[in-house]
C-alpha cells in the first residue's frame, strides 16, 4: 500500500528525501521486528525450559541451551504423574469437564432467545432485549457471592426454603450453572446480531410454504448461523477454559474437580521443589488454547472482539 | 493541512463483529447447502452426531461431562419440542402469542435466578455488618480510611493508566507499521498470541522472567536479573521492589492486551477510505501528517472502544498479582481483595468491594452507551 502511494505522491527526487524515506522504512520493519521478539520470548523461553532437566532449570538460564543442548521430557512426566497436590492429567480432564457443558448448553438455549428477540414480535422485546444485553457489562464478581452462599447453603425466600441445602460449592454443577449464566447475554447478542441481519425474504419464503417458527428455526437459522455459533463457541471456550476467578471461588483446591489454572496456581504457591514442574505444568494449560489458536484464528479473532464487550 | 481532518466524516469505525461474520464465510455457505439438503434426515444425523460425541466423552474419562451436557442440551431440546407440541394446539393468535415467551424464558429464568438476583443481593449485602446489623454505607467509608486499602486503589488507578495508555500505544503503532512489512499476519499472530493463554499461565511465564532466586555470582535464571547482571549490577528482587513491583505487573497485563488493541485498530486503519490517504499525500503531506490528520480522527471512535474496553478489563484483574505475588510488597488490587474477602468469609466486604468494582465501570458504560446512540443516529 505504501508503495502504490509513493507513487501516487511522486517518488522523493532530493538525495536527503531518499534517505528519509529509506530510514523510515527501515525503521518501521526494524520496530515490527523488535516488538515481534520481545512479545514472543517469554512463551518460547518457558517452552524451552519445560524441556530442560529439572536442575539445570534451577541452576542456569534458558538461553544456555543454545551452547548446551540437554532435552528431556521428564517435567512432562512428572508433571502428568500424580504428585503431592494432584496430578495436571486429572486438572487437564477437570477443566474439560469444566468447559464442553459450559460452552454448549449456552448454545442451546440463546439460540431460541436470539431467533425470537430477532424475528418474532411480542410486547416487551425492545426492552427485554436491551435487558438482556445490558447484563453483559455487569462484572461477574457482583454475583460471586450471594451464588456462593446459595450454591452451599440453599436459599430462603422470606422464611421459606426454597432450595435445599446442596453443598455444590467443590463439584462441577456449580461452575457449570455459573458459567452458563455468565455466558448468556453474549451468546445471546452475538447471535442476535447475526441472525437478525439474515436476509428477511428467506424467512417470508418459508412463512408462506408453511413453515411455523420452530420449523424455520431448526431447517434454516441453525444451518445458517453456524459462523455465529463457532465465534461465541470459541469465545467462550477460552473465557472457561482460562477462567481463574470463578473456579477458585466455587470449586476451590478440590483436587477431585480443580481445574488446570487453579493447579498451575497451586503448583506456584510450592516453592522449591515443583519449580520446574512449573514450566510443564504452564505449558499444558496453554497448549489446547494454542491450538485453537492456530487452528481456528479467523474465528477466534472474530470471537474475542466479538466478547470483548464482556463485564 | 490543518482542516484535512475536520473534512473527514467519522464513519470510518470497523465493521462490527457480525459484520465481518456476514463478509465472508465459506463456513455459511456451506450451511445454506446443507439448509437446502432434505431436512428429514437431518435430524437424525445430528441426534447420531450428539450420541457419538457423548460416547466419546465418556470413552476419554469425561463421564460427568458427559452426563451434565445430555441433561443440559437433552432437557433444552425435551423443553423446546414440548413446548412447540403444546403451543401448536392452541388458536392461532394465542400460538403467536405464546411462543415468542417460550423461545425466550429459559434464558430469562437463567439470567433472573444466576446474574439479576445475586447482582441486587450483593448490593443489599454490603450495606450490613457481620453480625447482620444495617449500617448503611459504612463498609464501604471503612474502606476509604484503611491505609492498605488506599493502596490497593492506587495499584488499580497503576493499572488502568499503565495497561490502557501502554497496550493502546503498541497496538496502535504495530497496527499501523505491520501494514507495511512483508509476514504481516505472522507478525500480529505473534503479538496477538499471548491472548490465548490464561492470567494464570502468563503470570507463570513472567515469574521465570522477574525470578530473584540466585545470589550475584552465580549464573541468573531469570532473564530481566541476567541482562541486569550483565549490565554490572547486583541481582534485584524485582518483586518485592515497591512501588515498582506494580509496574512489573502491569507489563505482564500489557503483554497480554496489546494484541486486542492491535487487532481492533488494525481494522479500523484498513477501513480508512483509500481515496483520502492518496488525497493528502497529492496535497503533499509526509506520512505523519497523513496519519495525524486523516487515520488517526477517522480511527478515533475505535480508539475510544479499545481504550474504554481495556479499562473495563483491567478493573476486574486479580489472577496476576494473586499468582505472581500472592498480593503481597503493595501489590494488591480490588478484585485480589474481594476474592480474600471471600476466602476469610467476609462475604460483606466482599459484596461492598464488587460493587465498588461495579460502580467505577458505570461511568465507562454511560459513555460507551451514548457513543453507541450517537453512531446508531448516524445511521
Amino acid at each position: 500500500m505504501s508503495a502504490a502511494a509513493a507513487d501516487i505522491a511522486g517518488q522523493p527526487t532530493t538525495t536527503s528525501g531518499r534517505i528519509v524515506r529509506f530510514l523510515t522504512s527501515w525503521a518501521g520493519r526494524i520496530t515490527v521486528f523488535v516488538v515481534c521478539v520481545v512479545w514472543t520470548v517469554p512463551t518460547v523461553g518457558l517452552l524451552v525450559s519445560s524441556f530442560r532437566p529439572a536442575d539445570e532449570v534451577r541452576r542456569t538460564g534458558w538461553w544456555t541451551v543454545l551452547g548446551d543442548p540437554d532435552f528431556t521430557l521428564q517435567n512432562y512426566r512428572d508433571v502428568l504423574k500424580s504428585g503431592p497436590s494432584g496430578d495436571m492429567w486429572t486438572a487437564f480432564i477437570n477443566s474439560l469437564t469444566i468447559t464442553v457443558p459450559a460452552v454448549v448448553i449456552p448454545i442451546a438455549i440463546a439460540a431460541f432467545a436470539a431467533y425470537a428477540f430477532a424475528w418474532m414480535r411480542f410486547p416487551g422485546r425492545q426492552w427485554l432485549f436491551i435487558v438482556v444485553v445490558g447484563l453483559l457489562v455487569v462484572p461477574l464478581h457482583l454475583t460471586l457471592v450471594p451464588l456462593l452462599q446459595a450454591f452451599t447453603s440453599g436459599v430462603d425466600v422470606f422464611g421459606v426454603r426454597v432450595i435445599p441445602d446442596l453443598n455444590l460449592t467443590g463439584k462441577y454443577v456449580s461452575v457449570w450453572l455459573a458459567h452458563t449464566a455468565f455466558g448468556l447475554p453474549l451468546a445471546v447478542y452475538l447471535l442476535y446480531n447475526y441472525i437478525g441481519s439474515l436476509p428477511r425474504d428467506i424467512f417470508e419464503a418459508a412463512r408462506i410454504d408453511g413453515a411455523d417458527h420452530f420449523t424455520i428455526f431448526w431447517r434454516l437459522v441453525l444451518p445458517l448461523s453456524v459462523p455465529a455459533l463457532a465465534a461465541y463457541a470459541i469465545f467462550q471456550f477460552l473465557w472457561v477454559w482460562n477462567d481463574f476467578l470463578v473456579a477458585t471461588v466455587f470449586i476451590g483446591t478440590s483436587p477431585d474437580a480443580a481445574p488446570m489454572t487453579v493447579r498451575l496456581a497451586q503448583l506456584v504457591g510450592s516453592r522449591g521443589q515443583d519449580q520446574h514442574l512449573l514450566t510443564a505444568g504452564a505449558f499444558l494449560t496453554m497448549a489446547l488454547p494454542l491450538v485453537v489458536f492456530f487452528s481456528l484464528q479467523r474465528y477466534f479473532v472474530r470471537g474475542l472482539l466479538a466478547g470483548s464487550v464482556k463485564g | 493541512m490543518s482542516d484535512l481532518g475536520e473534512d473527514i466524516d467519522r464513519d470510518g469505525a470497523p465493521a462490527t463483529p457480525d459484520d465481518r461474520i456476514v463478509a465472508e464465510s465459506p463456513v455459511a455457505e456451506l450451511a445454506v447447502v446443507a439448509a437446502k439438503a432434505p431436512g428429514r434426515w437431518r435430524g437424525w444425523v445430528i441426534a447420531a452426531a450428539a450420541v457419538l460425541a457423548v460416547v466419546l466423552l465418556i470413552v476419554l474419562g469425561l463421564t460427568e461431562s458427559a452426563i451434565a451436557i445430555a441433561i443440559g442440551v437433552g432437557s433444552a431440546a425435551v423443553y423446546f419440542v414440548a413446548v412447540n407440541k403444546i403451543i401448536d394446539r392452541f388458536s392461532d393468535p394465542v400460538q403467536d402469542r405464546l411462543r415468542p415467551w417460550a423461545f425466550v424464558a429459559p434464558v430469562l429464568l437463567f439470567l433472573f435466578l444466576f446474574l439479576l438476583v445475586p447482582a441486587i443481593r450483593t448490593i443489599y449485602i454490603s450495606l450490613f455488618d457481620r453480625n447482620g446489623d444495617f449500617i448503611w454505607f459504612r463498609n464501604y467509608t471503612d474502606m476509604f480510611s484503611d491505609d492498605g486499602m488506599r493502596i490497593v486503589f492506587r495499584n488499580n488507578l497503576f493499572w488502568i493508566v499503565g495497561v490502557t495508555t501502554a497496550s493502546t500505544l503498541f497496538g496502535l503503532l504495530m497496527a499501523v507499521l505491520a501494514d507495511r512489512v512483508k509476514h504481516e499476519s505472522l507478525a500480529k499472530s505473534l503479538v496477538f498470541l499471548p491472548m490465548a493463554i490464561s492470567f494464570v499461565g502468563a503470570s507463570v511465564i513472567w515469574r521465570f522472567i522477574y525470578d530473584s532466586s540466585r545470589l550475584a555470582d552465580e549464573s541468573q535464571i531469570g532473564l530481566l536479573n541476567a541482562i541486569w547482571v550483565g549490565l554490572g549490577n547486583d541481582p534485584v528482587f524485582w518483586l518485592l521492589e515497591r512501588p515498582w513491583n506494580n509496574f512489573l505487573l502491569i507489563v505482564v497485563m500489557i503483554w497480554m492486551q496489546t494484541g486486542f488493541a492491535m487487532v481492533v485498530l488494525s481494522s479500523a486503519i484498513k477501513g480508512v477510505p483509500t481515496e483520502l490517504l492518496e488525497a493528502a499525500r497529492i496535497d503533499g503531506a509526509n506520512e505523519w501528517k497523513v496519519f495525524r490528520h486523516v487515520t488517526l480522527p477517522s480511527i478515533a471512535g475505535t480508539l475510544a472502544v479499545v481504550i474504554t474496553t481495556t479499562i473495563i478489563t483491567v478493573l476486574k484483574v486479580f489472577d496476576i498479582p494473586r499468582v505472581m505475588t500472592g498480593g503481597r510488597s503493595e501489590t494488591s488490587v480490588i478484585a485480589n481483595e474481594m476474592i480474600n474477602a471471600i476466602g476469610f468469609g467476609q462475604q460483606e466486604r466482599a459484596g461492598a468491594l464488587a460493587v465498588l468494582l461495579f460502580v467505577a465501570v458505570i461511568p465507562i458504560l454511560i459513555y460507551n452507551i451514548r457513543r453507541f446512540r450517537r453512531e446508531e443516529s448516524m445511521r
